[in-house]
């Protein structure tokens, strides 16, 4: 490549990370401008201020946001657990075993996958007010399985098939007893994949909204998205701009620090998944 | 991708089943495959199927939450009540519109971006790598306010930073008006998921052999000739794949609505539509039936990919 | 150390297909046993009953005098080299060679003598730190060898360890393979569908058709006296020559003209129409090339040649042959079975490299009618096998072998600690 063309490319890159940060470098621009700031049209804060913060986390409106960040994290990483669990089950059979059906728990997992949303959540509503899953932590762990779980079996069943399941025998015939096979040459190799679909589900089920804001009512169960989409101001007069741009930056770390910690395994668990699957 | 010693033949293949296993040891190993991938296949079925089913039911019925009482079968009468209604087709149209524009769009771009992210130094990848992940991992909840308040008319940069343009102005309104607040909407659906669909474009490019390249180079195939007669079509199962997840996924727009317009001056899709008439209005029957004509409408676009543009999800796996 | 004994073995699955059929075979303390057939015969599957990674449906597995059916491989104390050599890609090399002494639960300092011990005769002390993924593939295929060595195993097994390899590095690896079992002493079985190895690394070939043993020898009874046409075609490279064949008397008409057989062979071919006569490649020569003092002792015939090859030491010249309907339908099936490409029936002849026939032209070639066999087309029976001589080479062989062992284990002793662990393992 001429040092002209490794320019050019190195635009395009750079247009790229423009193009991928500008809105958040926004939100954040906002979420430290004070009140009086928010009106002012420009994109950077005259002064910096901690005030949106503080509302979120220890003022006014912390009753509304802390209780939602706990739910949050409580149900995603619960939901996340159980369709990794079942998933890995599912997987290890669709990669290793010899079955008719495979075929189907595959499609199965593509149908549940494209389902509009809006559709389990309208009998949903309905049901769970019945049997009393409504506001609860269960009612939206339950739902959050459509999300995760065809995602996961795709993923992980992505994963298990590279693994070359040959040395499971190569080390029985070094000595290794079946369990001994499994502990110390098949799970080293087949956790990353686990974790990488765990990471990959943990999003899916963060991201969730309309199971948010239609199966909960009350800080008992209500995520942060939800939370966000419900906001109102400190008082009657006030934009809640500031608070739901505080509030918006907190929920965005985690996932930030998730991709730039495994970056490479993300991508290769996203195409794996749905071009390999 | 883990790394492994084998050549790649071997890998789908069993090692430990060559054909034709004892039947002894062949059901055993069904069974012990339905007892693990059971219990995944019936939550699956149970979190999607035994909804769709309570749905349907229930769209045949006249039934709002606040009248319990006065819940009467009406047949396929919710349906009609639907299908007559203008609000339904410009729904409709309002989600298709959505669709067609955000993933046409976002298929040159995300394009483009694979192309930048296999020519960019090698240096380069990890740091673009990382920025491509952002959109897509971040909520749409948090992208959706991040566009709305660059818009608005009392907050926003976008005002003020582009007056110079036709049409806009320091007094622009952009969620007073439908077409305005489509595009924004539009913008903030881009913004977020070209990144998943250059993903797989980009690897559907590191499935086009180098090698082609050159025989296409020694053949006196121009650059724009590589690309569309080596590179295109040799691509086209990932093309299809990304089209085919980005289509119906853009098809169940909601998030962004809500948060931006809340369906005011008719920006409301089928998905919104449905959740206003359950949620917010109570009308269990009529909602239903809207989640059941969404969920056919997303059917009918899946086997349309599926049968018409033969979208070979086997084959795009490369098996 | 020990012999390997299969007494009737059988490997049959669920829909009857039997992979291995009746299969008995004595290996002895020390000897190094090929299996070698196309594939499908069932070399593979056997290979895997020996270390016990595939059921036995009936018959006995010994090792040592044990019988082993019911063991799981790690009770069998055997060692094996996958073809793909079955690294574990999550461990150092140092790790992989080192594992079957941590099953074992070595002390640490054993653990890192026996494995500098083994990466010093397999020149991998350079790589002991690195991932198996960073390697070329004669490196890992050295690193399975490490894993082999490292510990006292009963037995040897390699399933086609060299076929992922490039033409050069395997020619050397057989070689490191061949001095290693000699200085190791150690009871060995190899799988392969490759010539070269088979000839050149066995103390007796095993050659399997369809399940079932054709023939167990050493490898120049194989190449001499070959038992039916199966194994005389499968052995040997270029391939054995066949030819159809009408006797009459002590002659034999082919092709090629009149091959003349003696009279004790002759007796044997009673009660045939048609033959099939297979003549190897190097049985045949440049007329003109041939001393006077021999040239009694075969035939000469005129033929055109289609396509010559020079390869600086040998040549070779195709010459195509009418052959009736049912030689070719046998030879088709034939190479077939050999995995073979579709052979047209023209006969691949060795003439001396200085040889100035040419293609197109016509030429004349002398043939050694002694050493043809003569084939029963219906049966593929070698109607003129000589039992006894083929006997007696096997014999030689097995007494060749006896000597190398001893010399090479004493050799390997004189030179003493460099070998380390490895010797221990001879021990």
């Amino acid at each position: 490549m001429t040092t002209r063309k490794k320019v050019l490319w190195g635009v395009g890159g750079a247009l790229i990370v423009v193009y991928c940060l500008f809105p958040i470098a926004w939100i954040v621009s906002v979420s430290f401008k004070a009140p009086s700031d928010l009106a002012n049209r420009s994109f950077l804060p005259t002064a910096l201020t901690w005030e949106n913060y503080r509302l979120i986390l220890t003022g006014g409106a912390s009753d509304l946001f802390l209780p939602a960040l706990r739910n949050s994290f409580a149900i995603c990483l619960i939901a996340t657990a159980i369709s990794c669990l079942l998933a890995m089950f599912a997987a290890y059979a669709i990669a290793r075993l010899d079955f008719p059906g495979k075929k189907l728990i595959l499609s199965t997992a593509l149908v549940v996958a494209i389902f509009p949303v809006i559709s389990i959540v309208t009998p949903l509503f309905n049901l769970w007010r019945q049997i009393g899953l409504y506001d609860t932590w269960p009612g939206l762990i339950i739902p959050y399985l459509s999300l995760t779980l065809p995602i996961s079996i795709w993923t992980m069943s992505a994963f298990f098939r590279e693994i070359p399941w040959e040395l499971e025998q190569a080390a029985q015939v070094d000595g290794a007893t079946t369990w001994q096979a499994f502990r110390r040459v098949i799970v080293p190799l087949a956790a990353p994949g686990v974790f990488t679909t765990a990471i990959i589900a943990f999003f899916i089920a963060w991201n969730d909204f309309i199971y948010g804001i239609s199966l909960t009512s009350t800080e008992a169960a209500r995520p942060v998205p939800a939370a966000l989409g419900l906001f109102t101001g400190a008082s009657q007069f006030e934009e809640p701009t500031g608070a739901i741009s505080a509030a918006a930056v907190i929920v965005t770390i985690p996932v930030v620090v998730l991709v730039l910690l495994f970056q490479r395994r993300i991508v290769a668990g996203l195409t794996n998944g749905a071009v390999k699957g | 991708m883990s790394t492994t010693t084998l050549p790649p033949t071997k890998k789908t293949a069993p090692v430990s089943a060559p054909k034709g296993t004892t039947s002894d040891r062949a059901r055993s190993e069904r069974k012990l495959a339905w007892l693990l991938a059971g219990p995944a296949f019936l939550v699956m079925l149970l979190v999607t199927a035994y909804p769709i089913l309570q749905a349907t039911y229930e769209s045949l019925f006249d039934y709002r939450l606040t009248d319990p009482d006065n819940r009467s079968f009406v047949g396929l009468g919710n349906y009609g009540v639907i299908l007559s209604d203008p609000l339904w087709w410009q729904s409709i149209g309002i989600t298709a519109f959505i669709t067609a524009v955000t993933v046409l769009v976002e298929l040159v771009l995300g394009f483009a971006l694979a192309l930048v992210m296999v020519k960019a130094l090698r240096a380069l990848r990890p740091i673009l790598r990382a920025a491509i992940l952002i959109p897509y991992a971040v909520i749409t909840v948090v992208s959706a306010f991040a566009w709305q308040f660059a818009f608005d008319i009392n907050s926003g940069f976008v005002n003020s930073w582009f007056t110079w343009l036709p049409g806009v102005a320091a007094d622009t309104d952009w969620f007073g008006d439908r077409w305005t607040s489509l595009l924004v909407i539009c913008l903030a659906e881009i913004w977020k998921t070209t990144p998943f669909i250059s993903l797989l474009l980009l690897a559907g490019l590191a499935q086009v052999p180098e090698v082609l390249q050159e025989a296409a180079k020694v053949d006196g195939a121009t650059r724009w000739q590589r690309m569309w007669r080596v590179t295109i079509p040799n691509m086209k199962a990932a093309i299809m794949v990304a089209l085919l997840f980005r289509t119906l996924d853009a098809f169940r727009v909601f998030d962004t609505i809500f948060i931006m317009t809340n369906g005011a001056n008719g920006t409301e899709s089928v998905s919104f539509l449905a959740y206003r008439q359950t949620i917010a209005r109570l009308e269990i029957g009529l909602g239903s039936a809207v989640s059941v004509l969404l969920f056919l409408a997303v059917v009918l676009i899946a086997f349309v990919f599926i049968k018409g543009f033969k979208v070979d999800l086997a084959q795009a796996r490369g098996e | 150390m020990a012999s390997i004994e299969m007494k009737n073995i059988v490997k049959q699955y669920g829909d009857g297909f039997a992979a291995v059929n009746d299969v008995s075979l004595d290996i002895a303390d020390g000897e190094f046993m090929i299996l070698v057939g196309p594939s499908g015969s069932g070399k593979s599957t056997l290979l895997r009953m020996i270390v016990g990674l595939e059921d036995i449906t009936s018959g006995d597995m010994m090792i040592g005098g044990k019988r082993v059916n019911d063991l799981a491989p790690r009770d069998r104390n055997l060692s094996m080299v996958f073809q793909n050599y079955a690294l574990y890609p999550h461990m150092t090399v140092y790790e992989n060679i080192a594992f079957p002494l941590r099953l074992s639960k070595t002390s640490d300092d054993e653990v890192r003598r026996r494995v500098t011990a083994a990466s010093d005769v397999l020149e991998l002390n350079d790589h002991l730190e690195r991932k198996p993924a960073n390697l070329s593939g004669g490196q890992r295929q050295r690193v399975a060898m490490g894993r082999a060595i490292v510990r006292q195993a009963e037995a040897f097994l390699f399933d086609e360890p060299l076929s992922n390899l490039d033409a050069k590095l395997r020619g050397q690896m057989r070689t490191e393979i061949s001095r290693l079992q000699r200085r190791l002493g150690i009871t060995t079985v190899y799988v392969t569908h490759d010539q070269t190895e088979a000839m050149t690394l066995g103390d007796r070939v095993c050659v399997l058709r369809k399940g079932k043993i054709q023939q167990v020898a050493s490898p120049r009874e194989l190449y001499e006296q070959p038992i039916n046409l199966f194994v005389a075609g499968f052995i040997g490279s270029p391939p054995m020559n066949f030819l159809p064949a009408t006797p009459e008397g002590d002659r034999l008409k082919t092709p090629f003209g009149d091959v003349r057989i003696d009279p004790a062979r002759a007796g044997k071919l009673g009660g045939h129409d048609l033959l099939m006569v297979g003549i190897r490649p190097e049985y045949f020569e440049d007329a003109s090339l041939v001393d006077e003092a021999k040239r009694h002792l075969g035939s000469t015939f005129r033929a055109r040649v289609d396509v010559t090859e020079w390869l600086g030491d040998s040549q070779f010249a195709y010459i195509p042959y009418e052959a009736p309907e049912a030689i070719t339908t046998q030879l088709r099936a034939l190479s077939r079975e050999l995995d073979a490409e579709e052979l047209r029936t023209q006969a691949i002849v060795s003439i001396d490299s200085t040889s100035r026939i040419r293609e197109g032209r016509e030429a004349e070639f002398w043939l050694d009618s002694r050493k043809v066999h003569v084939f029963d087309p219906e049966t593929g029976d070698n109607l003129t096998r000589d039992a006894e001589a083929g006997a007696e080479l096997t014999r030689m062989a097995t007494q060749d072998r006896v000597e190398q062992v001893q010399e090479s284990q004493d050799r390997a002793s004189a030179d003493g600690h460099r070998m380390g662990g490895a010797t221990a393992a001879s021990a």
